[in-house]
């Protein structure tokens, strides 16, 4: 049957006003077979490697793009974890910071806006090479502009590893102090439950059980999700949900096609859609204003953690019926810098730190991209990560923390990042009774029963 | 549909104020592109007027940037948002 006029509209209505890209073609990396004893033997692989790949990443998007007519709005490229790497390398920090810098200049070349996978999977212990590549991020995220890191520091299976988050406290705030704003730390995620292909910037990596090449699509509607809702004021939940789940299947169905084509003209496996709700900073394209547009009267206030987990739950239903091949981080993302209504629940006081920790235990990522006054303690900071990798351990899901302390800032000041990611307020960290006790007895958290499955 | 096996059929798509002409225009270009134009459906919607129009390109003179290039440079002319997509993405988005 020949596509109807009405479905036709549909669709390029959704490009046209919507703001409906396919957000992220990630290309997974494999670079285990270019571990060397010598930096430069090592570097030399990688480089070419990354170079010839994101070429054609990009050369290919281009392709695909122009001909289904849907934005490919970012190309990025994910590798094995780079403390993989470096195992067999000197253990000084300036090996790893040259080994980013690398990296960087490959992604430049091949014009490539971020790189995944500066990082390590330490979510039990920490070896030698692990530890000084932690010790390393302050220099190498401050010193190259694509780098992305990601460190696990927790799972259900394992728990939290308690020394790790101490000393990533005091990391993300040295690398705050080394950028402008602070802003380094927004290529620095740490996590619980890492996805090993995610194809989303800062935790994206080509984790240890992938292929070769693992191609990974990051579809995204926000603007096509809120208008639907809008268009659907007085129906009940139930319906609504089925309205959502509605059109995040045709979205999905839209990304399938688009990551299955582009893998196959690169010869590459294809990998998963992620079928995360990414917000951008251009109006309309916001979650926040989605849970608006279902009831709510502004992001924070009560209603917001159930509607948020109807609209995920819906956003699951329409994209596993429609892909197979669902996997990476695939809930919701609710970042302040990157979302104009969560900059405004903010601004507005709706939304406090607290609440935004709430929201994080039904949806992904996590606390995502938010401001803290740059003299935040380092203890403090690694407590609010314990808080929220608790949430991902116990709950059996991927939780994260993107946390910028901003030097020199206070609670509302507004600070501009610029670009993607946005512009964020100073939230107000409630830490008047805070100890660091509790985080100084360091250990590893146990993983909780819910790990004894077998 | 065996005339789909051959080609490469993409849509069309109008919007905007219905005005004399546009389909001659976009016939027009088409032909001199050497691209078949296998159905044509309208339609006025939510205020729009839609145009959808079926294209065989698969033996067309110019790659699909090209006749993109074209169609902006027609609407751009006519006051009209002109897009094309390969069929196959509609196909995936509305059929189960």
């Amino acid at each position: 049957m020949r596509i109807s006029v009405e479905e036709v509209f549909e669709t390029v209505k959704m490009t046209l006003d919507h703001h409906f890209d396919i957000r992220t073609v990630t290309l997974g990396i494999n670079l285990k077979d270019c571990i060397d004893r010598d930096l430069a033997r090592l570097t030399k692989r990688v480089h070419a490697r990354i170079v010839e790949k994101g070429q054609l990443l990009n050369k290919y998007a281009d392709v695909v793009e122009q001909k289904y007519g849907i934005p490919i709005t970012n190309r990025r490229i994910a590798v094995t974890p780079a403390s993989l790497l470096l195992e067999p390398l000197p253990r000084r920090t300036s090996t790893a910071v040259r080994f980013a810098k690398a990296l960087d200049i490959a992604a430049r070349k091949a014009d490539i806006d971020f790189l995944g996978g500066f990082g390590a999977m330490v979510q039990k212990g920490m070896t030698a090479a692990e530890e000084n590549l932690i010790d390393a991020i302050p220099g190498a995220l401050s010193q190259t502009q694509r780098v992305c890191g990601f460190l696990n520091l927790a799972s259900t299976l394992a728990g939290i590893n308690m020394n790790a988050v101490v000393k990533v406290g005091h990391v993300i705030r040295d690398l705050a102090h080394r950028s402008e704003n602070g802003v380094g730390c927004a290529k620095l995620a740490v996590f619980a439950n890492v996805p090993e292909d995610s194809p989303f910037m800062a935790g994206a990596h080509h984790g240890i059980g992938e292929p070769d090449f693992s191609l990974n699509i990051g579809i995204s509607g926000p603007g096509v999700v809120r208008s639907v809702v809008a268009r659907n004021p007085d129906c009940d939940l139930t319906q609504l949900s089925e309205v959502i789940k509605q059109t995040v299947f045709k979205i999905t169905r839209a990304g399938e096609l688009i990551g299955r084509e582009l893998a196959g003209l690169m010869r590459v496996d294809f990998g998963i859609v992620d079928i995360s709700l990414a917000p951008t900073t251009l109006a309309g394209d916001s979650v926040a204003e989605i849970i608006e547009a279902m009831g709510v009267g502004r992001m924070g206030s009560p209603g917001t953690t159930a509607a948020l987990a109807l609209l995920i739950d819906a956003v699951k239903k329409g994209g596993a019926m429609a892909s197979g091949n669902v996997g990476g981080l695939s809930g919701t993302f609710i970042p302040v810098s990157e979302d104009a209504g969560m900059i405004r629940a903010v601004r507005s006081g709706a939304l406090s730190l607290e609440k935004l920790e709430a929201l994080t235990s039904v949806c992904s990522v996590g606390l995502d991209m938010f401001a803290v006054p740059g003299d935040t303690p380092p203890e403090i900071i690694s407590s609010i990560i314990a808080d929220e990798l608790s949430i991902g351990v116990v709950n059996n899901k991927t939780t994260s923390v993107r946390i910028i302390p901003v030097p020199g800032a206070k609670p509302g000041d507004i600070i501009h990042f610029g670009g993607l990611l946005g512009s964020a307020p100073v939230m107000k960290v409630a830490a008047r009774f805070a100890s660091p006790r509790f985080i100084e007895r360091r250990g590893r958290v146990p993983s909780p029963l819910l790990a004894l499955r077998n | 549909m065996p005339d789909q096996k051959a080609g490469q059929i993409c849509i069309v798509t109008v919007t905007g104020a219905d005005r004399v002409g546009i389909i001659a225009k976009l016939a027009t270009t088409m032909a001199r592109a050497n691209i078949n134009i296998v159905d044509v459906n309208q339609k006025i919607m939510e205020d729009y007027f839609v145009m959808t129009m079926a294209v065989d390109i698969g033996k067309a003179t110019i790659d699909i940037g090209e006749i993109k290039k074209r169609l902006d440079r027609v609407g751009k002319e006519m006051a009209l948002k002109i897009t094309i997509h390969d069929e196959n993405i509609f196909k995936a988005m509305h059929r189960v």
